[in-house]
């Protein structure tokens, strides 16, 4: 049990603690709040395993960008202050599908991997995976360029009720609202 | 470093995220439990770079981070579909959706789209 050992051993803990109160918790504001410091200590996680870059590209856009449109979303769907009764179903069988999948995943890879011990690689510095990312991803990259438009425009349209539906679709609306 | 540490943290963050999509009614709730699946799977993959030797180097973290592209552009269009589906019903209760809405039902959900709209106010009006 080296330095590293504990170190993600703290780490993770504090990830599952959070992520389980960010499943459990009845205040909306919170589990966003909770979903903060699991994501950290998930990139906390990649810092300690050598994956530099991903680590600061996970801090930006899911701390930095996701909860912060989560946070949003709570609040433009006028989510009460305080406590909800009324967010969750019943709960016996979520729990017994996630807690199977979880479990028997986790007992797979304990199976897998056991105790043994294996040396952290080089670390990935910007530098390394843009190497790589230039080189020998390029083509799914770019992919990945035109998918990430076509997600622009198609939540543009979804947000815009005016040009999404067909002229007989929109002709019927107005003559039903007004 | 043991990798079956970060290995066992991930399954476990994956079971928690699928319990919350199969448990939580509010949408916004849903969204955050699947951020918590695709951060499993991010984990997983970042670990494997590690353990796995490949014939590329940082092959993992690469597939790494194309994930998290991917997570945000589902963020996107999710809460894009979550907030107009408030628009449309007031409500982001995930099962009173009716997931068959035939045309008989539709004078009923026209009148909610009128309701929702006026108790709104400030619904875009468009060059109509």
């Amino acid at each position: 049990m080296t330095g590293v050992d504990a170190l993600l051993l703290a780490l993770g803990a504090v990830a599952v603690g959070s992520a389980a109160l960010v499943v459990a918790t009845r205040h909306l504001v919170r589990a966003g709040l909770y979903l903060v410091v699991c994501l950290g200590a998930v990139a906390g996680m990649y810092l300690v395993l050598a994956a530099e870059l991903v680590a600061w590209v996970q801090v930006l856009i899911y701390v930095g960008a996701v909860v912060v449109l989560l946070l949003f979303a709570v609040m433009l769907t006028r989510a009460p202050i305080g406590a909800s009764d009324d967010l969750d179903r019943s709960g016996w069988p979520a729990a017994l599908i996630g807690g199977g999948v979880g479990l028997g995943l986790a007992a797979l890879l304990v199976d897998a991997y056991r105790w043994t011990t294996v040396e952290l690689p080089e670390a990935g510095t910007a530098e390394r995976l843009g190497e790589q990312v230039f080189s020998s991803w390029v083509l799914p990259f770019e992919v990945l360029s035109v998918l990430l438009l076509s997600a622009l425009v198609g939540a543009i349209v979804l947000s815009r009720p005016d040009i999404g539906a067909s002229r007989d679709d929109a002709a019927d609306d107005r003559g039903r609202s007004r | 470093m043991r990798p079956v540490i970060p290995y066992v943290t991930a399954a476990l963050l994956f079971g928690l995220g699928v319990y919350g999509v199969l448990r939580r009614r509010n949408a916004v709730l849903v969204l955050m439990s699947v951020e918590l699946m695709l951060n499993a799977v991010n984990l997983i993959l970042v670990t494997a770079d590690t353990t796995a030797k490949a014939v590329l180097p940082h092959g993992g973290q690469v597939f790494a981070l194309f994930v998290i592209v991917l997570a945000a552009a589902e963020i996107g269009v999710g809460l894009a579909i979550v907030l107009q589906l408030y628009r449309i019903r007031a409500s982001v209760a995930v099962d009173e959706i009716p997931l068959t809405e035939q045309h008989t039902a539709e004078p009923v959900a026209a009148t909610t789209v009128g309701q929702a709209s006026r108790a709104v106010g400030s619904e875009p009006e468009g060059p109509r």
